[in-house]
């Protein structure tokens, strides 16, 4: 007899996939569509007792529905304003060309998803799903395979060089019931150079898949910041592939949202490559953000790095789990990773599960995981200078931050990130 | 400028007194020395005077050119023109040295209704003060206090008081660690600064940094009292005797 909780979760999807209606017409992604859909069926959707969801109820991102969202309307100007870009809008997941430039970029072609679908591009449909079937592999990502599935929109991007300028994904939320499901793949050719943006809430409730496979010797650098619509939740994917001395970067700057589940899945398959996961997020009360990442090694002296700081307050949650899996032979593999919370009050709190599964001998893997205060004695050293308490909490909030935030390779990027993060520290040192 | 009267002060956390009385006035234009004993409480005399958490004043007070100082937030000492160089100065990792400084000094201004000053002249003044502490850019762009050395410490903490221009200056064991020519540094430094508006506190242990800051009136610091006053010569007297004639002489 089957047992009663895993009857509920049969249940569970099959409400989830009822509301979800049929699933987009294939096309030339219909195979990787069904094989998603069976994936899922086999998985089920994430419960409250799997050992992956332990520190995250999936509930809302489960639920036939999305709960209300209300639209957060910015005072400050676009993020990546002052940047050259190529602007792509979508708004509650839906592509915008009148809101977008055009998709014309030197060393770069973009398809809209439903083009790849009917016009059989190759290289698109070889990818799509594909690195999220692999990424189901030792742990179940169901929401992943879920969005595979039936994803509605997204782009797929191919970078033959150098790419002239970043392509910036920018989302909006206009519906406060929206439900999104959006997935890009992005396949950089050998030595081939993209910078990927992406900013925005995207709608109440967001289910995002990035998948990217970086060719030898390709540069793959991506930086998002994810909206800071209140109410909004989201659960988004990337998986990567990197290649021989290939670099793959990525950046997420997450300030509110009631609940944020990022996964992401790096294999690294080539010698001498390099992965940099990498993340800052500040919550304030009703917020809870989940960092959940897998970096497999399987290839010679690559360098992996994870360092993900959160900044939490008035009861806010912040959970990291990151694994580190060294494979048999991947030796000089370089792996570090580093997941701090910085609690500013009593009532927040910080649920860490770093990994490391090593099977190789020489290799140099070190992680660390810390939760504290504001360090009183510099508090103190900067208030003694004149600095007030709340402007001094700033900058050493901003300092303990600093870490992940200088991930970002690009100065302007860097630099238009931590304006963000300054100004949300300084809006709440208004309010109190 | 500072006046300290029958301060007592006491942990929070504990019951154990440790400043029992302290009487001392400190005029405009005069440096005045604290000399005493390790534990005699000279550091908690600079960090109640500053404002530091943990401590508890049980009797008496402090006042800064007729404010109650112990009245106010550390902030607001500072830019009232109270200034403490650490016994320990701290390191800030991710702060940078020169937003540090800048931060500082701006927050002053503007508590004093003063404009910010503006980058040019900001960094013109402290290339200016840097150079003469032998401070060299590379240590500028560093976060603050981090990877120093000791001694880098103590002149980083001189660079600050010569940004900020402060009216009370407190140093505190400024030359613990210091070899010959930092000390030097540190003492014209220091030197450089004494005027009529500005009245200086030097807390130190040994005689040595009283030959180049020559003290006006000497002090010495006992079981958290100030057991002997005196001219410049009773700081030899200690380098000569140590503290222990001079506390039979007292008791
Ligand atoms: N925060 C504290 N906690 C416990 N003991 C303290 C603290 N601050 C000072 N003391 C004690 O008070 C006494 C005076 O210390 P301090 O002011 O540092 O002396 P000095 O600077 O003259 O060496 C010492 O016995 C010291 O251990
Ligand atoms: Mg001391």
């Amino acid at each position: 007899m089957m047992a009663l909780a895993e009857q509920r979760k049969l249940d569970a999807l099959d409400e989830r996939l009822a509301a979800l209606g049929r699933p987009p017409s294939g096309g030339c992604l219909g195979p990787a569509r069904e094989a998603a859909l069976a994936r899922l069926r086999a998985m089920g959707l994430p419960g409250r007792r799997d050992e992956y969801w332990k520190f995250t109820r999936p509930d809302t991102l489960n639920a036939p529905e999305a709960q209300e969202a209300a639209v957060f309307v910015a005072s400050e100007t676009q993020l990546f304003g002052e940047i050259d870009r190529v602007k792509l809008v979508f708004v509650d997941g839906v592509f915008d060309a009148e809101a977008s430039d055009d998709p014309v970029l030197g060393g770069v072609t973009i398809e809209r998803l439903e083009e790849v679908a009917t016009r059989d591009i190759h290289w698109a449909k070889d990818l799509y799903g594909v690195l999220e079937a692999r990424g189901q592999d030792p742990v179940a990502r169901p929401l992943a395979a879920l969005n595979t599935a039936y994803a509605r929109d997204g782009v797929a991007i191919h970078v033959t060089g150098k790419a002239e300028k970043p392509i910036a994904l920018i989302y909006w939320h206009r519906n406060t019931r929206s439900d999104a499901v959006l997935h890009n793949v992005v396949r950089l050719d050998p030595g081939a150079e993209l910078t990927l943006l992406e900013n925005g809430p995207a709608a109440a409730r967001f289910n995002k898949v990035l998948e990217v496979d970086v060719g030898a010797g390709a540069a793959f650098h991506h930086v998002r910041a994810q909206g800071r619509d209140h109410e909004r939740r989201a659960a988004t994917h990337i998986f990567a592939r990197v290649d021989e001395g290939a670099v793959f970067k990525t950046f997420t700057l997450t300030a509110n949202g009631v609940l944020t589940r990022n996964e992401c899945v790096v294999e690294i398959v080539g010698d001498n490559a390099v992965a940099h996961v990498a993340g800052a997020c500040v919550g304030d009360g009703d917020f809870h953000h989940d960092d959940t990442v897998f970096i497999t090694h399987d290839a010679l002296s690559c360098e992996s790095r994870q360092v993900f700081k959160k900044v939490l307050r008035n009861g806010a949650t912040g959970v990291f789990q990151g694994k580190i899996l060294v494979k048999p032979g991947a030796q000089k593999t370089d792996g570090y990773q580093i997941s701090q919370s910085l609690l500013l009050d009593g009532d927040s709190q910080f649920l860490a599960k770093p990994e490391l599964e090593i099977y190789a001998d020489d290799v140099a893997c070190s992680h660390g995981s810390t939760s504290g205060a504001i360090d009183e004695d510099a508090l103190f050293y900067l208030r003694a200078r004149g600095v007030p308490r709340a402007e001094a909490t700033d900058l050493l909030t901003l300092a303990f931050l600093a870490e992940a935030i200088e991930e970002i390779e690009n100065p302007a990027l860097r630099a238009d990130i931590h304006g963000r993060l300054e100004g949300w520290l300084a809006r709440r040192r208004k309010t109190g | 400028m500072l006046e300290i009267k029958n301060l007592h002060v006491k942990l929070e956390e504990e019951d154990k007194a440790i400043l029992k009385g302290v009487d001392l006035t400190v005029e405009a234009g005069t440096v005045h020395a604290i000399m005493g004993p390790n534990g005699s409480g000279k550091s908690t005399l600079s960090y109640v005077l500053s404002g530091r958490d943990g401590y508890q004043v049980t009797e008496g007070g402090a006042t800064l050119e007729g404010q109650d100082l112990l009245a106010m937030e550390p902030e607001e000492r500072a830019a009232a023109g109270l200034f403490l160089a650490f016994q320990y100065p701290v390191e800030i990792p991710g702060v940078g040295n020169m937003t540090f400084l800048r931060t500082s000094l701006n927050a002053q201004r503007k508590a004093r209704g003063q404009d910010e000053i503006s980058s040019a002249d900001f960094l013109k003044l402290v290339r200016e003060k840097a150079k003469a502490l032998k401070i060299d850019a590379e240590m500028l762009k560093r976060g603050v206090n981090t990877g120093f050395s000791g001694g880098e410490k103590k002149r980083n903490e001189i660079l600050q008081m010569a940004v900020l221009e402060p009216k009370m200056c407190i140093l505190d064991e400024t030359d613990s660690g210091l070899d010959v020519d930092a000390m030097k540094l540190v003492a014209d430094g220091v030197n450089a600064l004494r005027d009529q508006g500005r009245a200086f506190l030097v807390i130190t242990h040994y005689q040595r940094l009283l030959n180049h800051i020559v003290p006006d009136v000497v002090h010495i610091l006992a079981g958290g009292r100030i057991v002997k006053s005196g001219g410049a010569d009773l700081a030899l007297e200690v380098e000569e005797n140590g503290y222990a004639d001079i506390l039979k002489e007292v008791a």
